[in-house]
């Protein structure tokens, strides 16, 4: 039903002559990827159910850069880093929200040095937020005893220390959250990061995405949920090729929070 | 005559400890062929990060039978060291035990170096057995064949030997005591090496006094061997773990360095008022290479990394790419960094302090593009170091030399990099197509 997101651009926003609440960072793959376009929807949905003023930049939001910085192109990060910067400056963006860990970790950490100073939050924590401020709740429904186990994406867990903010949306779903034998600290990467994604991997026994696929299934879960549109495309991969997608499905913590609302 | 082994013993003590400090400035000498790198802020945090990983052992003990059995070793040596103390000014001044003054506190302090003793040697043992019975996974990677293996069992013969000498003094120490024998009045408890007395049981006072006195000498002789090999082994870590931990980066895991030199040229290119004609000033600096390809290219700290990596391998045990059968292997990447600064030291030193380009480099000579791209820079290796290592920023080092300078990446990552700066998505989408999900079903 894609009339009833209310998706506001910056641009409409200063229009008016207003400011929204935070600035959601959709990303490339939220943008674009078919299956992360699903989880950007998701998003949205919850976004406008809690009534949260916020906005994308739309068209004026390009690349982070982080995928060239990964591949060892600092030129091209710098460029779009600064050119991003320009943008959110101008707009005097204070707070963003990101649903990918990757954008989340570049403009947080990587653009203070170059200009750009905000408050950074992973989707996972702002609904954690919108819960504990009563904005949202949350009952678990169809996933009440369900059980989860949540593959920690690297840019988010090790990179930036957040392991709890998902696990504890999860746990509000009244799903049976199972972890991995890697897990936290010690997770083991789906294979997508440091430019991966747009690669071919380099010789060896088996995919990244494969072993990390076998380590979930390994816990007997119905839902492998996932903070990362990179890491969901890796899982929804490797679930693919051990054939188990009717019986595993591989979701965004917000994909998960907006069926559970009936949104 | 009857100095003479007062004078002996100082010469070894000279030398022994001469020898070390040489080494140790050229261990300087090379780790500063490093860039500068400022690391000096918020001292309280690299203290705290010191006392704990370091001195507090941690991360050791995220794998929890190899850290039990390494604190043991650990705290062994530590303490043991200050029986060493004594031995030295003993050696100096030919008293025995100069410490047993302390009486009671004496008697506790040999009591407990030799439970320690014997808990080390137990330790020891089982670290062989993982290496060499259980073949531990971890220790059988590629790098790990030839002298990193042997210099791994290497290091475990010395602690071994030199536990053994110290209980072995002891012990003939306690039975010349029992017998009343000159200049070897009752002091200490030996709760280990009695044991290992009734062995010199029937034996002459001279010949215990030989065993006595062969076990302190090789025993001091012995320690001041291992000091002095460990800049030829993996073993630094001992000494190099401190500072390494307190150079540690502080900032996220996820944050890589912005690159200076790179800023200046696009802010440069940002400027409406620069001029793009203009001719570089007289006496401007040649611009800085992008990225490493040898390790003079590497900042200091990325080489002392090297130098205090001990080839644990635990990161390369976590690492995606390895567990997944790729070429990558972090411990490798540190291995091959520190052989190759040894091999640049020695061609200084050889070439009267004067590098001579000797054809070779860390990239392709020692480390090879198929590695450094296998690497999905999840941060994994720099979790397990127990140490503060860092291998990812030297992989992200040479991608850095191997793409803007050589423009070498992979054709896949070429076609990613174009669409980011056409239309500023790593896929071939239209930039004015970004908001078009919200429009669709």
């Amino acid at each position: 039903m894609a009339s009833e997101l209310k998706v506001p651009t910056m641009a409409e926003f200063f229009a008016s002559g207003t400011v929204p609440e935070v600035l959601f960072w959709v990303g490339c793959a939220g943008s674009f990827d078919d299956r992360a376009k699903k989880i950007t929807k998701a998003f949205v949905k919850i976004l406008n159910k809690a009534n949260v003023s916020f906005a994308v930049l739309g068209t004026e939001e390009s690349c982070t850069g982080d995928p060239a910085k990964r591949a060892g192109n600092e030129f091209l990060f710098q460029m779009q880093a600064v050119t991003n910067i320009e943008v959110l400056n101008a707009y005097e963006i204070k707070k963003i929200v990101t649903a990918c860990p990757h954008c989340f970790n570049t403009i947080k950490n990587e653009y203070p040095g170059l200009g750009g100073n905000y408050e950074v939050v992973h989707h996972t924590q702002f609904l954690k937020d919108l819960l504990n401020d009563g904005r949202i709740s949350m009952e678990g429904g169809n996933f009440k005893g369900k059980r989860i186990t949540f593959h920690d994406p690297c840019y988010l867990g090790r990179a930036n220390g957040v392991y709890e903010a998902p696990r504890d949306l999860i746990r509000k779903l009244d799903a049976e959250l199972i972890e991995m034998k890697s897990c936290k600290q010690r997770g083991l990467c789906c294979g997508a990061g440091g430019a991966q994604m747009f690669k071919e991997p380099e010789k060896g026994d088996k995919d990244v995405n494969i072993e990390r696929t076998e380590q979930a299934l390994e816990t007997k879960p119905e839902i492998i949920a996932a903070g990362c549109p990179f890491c969901n495309t890796m899982m929804t991969d490797g679930v693919k090729n051990k054939e188990k997608e009717d019986s595993v499905q591989v979701m965004d913590i917000a994909e998960m929070i907006a069926t559970a609302e009936d949104l | 005559m009857q100095y003479l082994p007062n004078i002996i013993f100082v010469v070894l003590l000279i030398v022994g400890i001469g020898f070390f400090v040489k080494n140790v400035s050229r261990l300087k000498r090379n780790i500063f062929l490093g860039k500068e790198a400022s690391l000096t802020y918020n001292k309280p945090q690299r203290w705290k990060n010191m006392a704990k990983i370091a001195l507090g052992q941690s991360k050791m003990v995220v794998r929890p039978i190899a850290g039990a059995l390494h604190i043991i070793v650990y705290v062994g040596f530590v303490i043991i060291n200050i029986e060493v103390l004594e031995i030295i000014l003993d050696g100096i001044f030919g008293t025995h035990r100069m410490f047993a003054v302390l009486g009671p506190i004496y008697d506790f302090l040999i009591g407990s170096f030799e439970v320690l003793a014997l808990l080390v040697i137990i330790a020891v043992v089982v670290f062989w057995i993982r290496r060499n019975v259980i073949k531990l996974k971890r220790f059988f990677k590629p790098e790990m064949e030839g002298w990193p293996k042997k210099d791994g069992n290497l290091i475990l013969y010395i602690e071994l030997v030199l536990m053994f000498l110290f209980l072995t003094m002891n012990g003939a120490d306690y039975q010349l005591q029992q017998m009343g024998a000159e200049h070897y009045a009752a002091a200490g408890s030996f709760p280990i090496s009695s044991f290992i007395a009734p062995l010199f049981e029937g034996m002459s006072i001279s010949t215990l006094v030989l065993i006595e006195r062969t076990a302190w000498w090789l025993h001091i002789a012995g320690i001041l061997f291992f000091l002095n090999y460990l800049y030829y082994s993996k073993h630094l870590h001992i000494l190099l773990a401190f500072p390494n931990t307190y150079y540690g980066k502080l900032t996220p895991k996820g944050q890589f360095r912005n690159l200076q030199s790179v800023t200046d040229e696009v802010k440069m290119m940002m400027d409406p008022d620069a001029d793009p004609y203009a001719e570089p000033a007289e006496d401007a600096a040649v611009p800085d290479k992008f990225g490493a390809s040898d390790v003079q290219d590497l900042s200091w700290v990325q080489l002392l990394n090297a130098y205090t990596c001990t080839e644990c391998g635990r990161c390369t045990s976590e690492c995606p790419a390895n567990q997944t059968g790729k070429k990558l292997s972090p411990r490798k990447i540190m291995m091959d960094t520190r052989d190759r600064l040894e091999e640049v030291g020695k061609n200084i030193d050889a070439n009267k302090g004067e590098f001579k380009d000797d054809g070779k480099q860390l990239l392709n000579d020692y480390i090879t593009p198929e590695e450094l791209w296998a690497c999905t820079s999840c941060n994994a290796c720099v979790e397990a170091c127990p140490i503060s290592i860092d291998p990812l920023s030297i992989i992200m080092d040479m991608r850095q030399y191997l793409v803007m300078e050589e423009s070498a990446a992979p054709s896949d990552l070429n076609n990613m990099m174009g669409n980011i700066e056409n239309n500023g998505a790593p896929w071939p989408f239209n930039q004015m197509d970004r908001l078009n999900w919200s429009k669709e079903s």
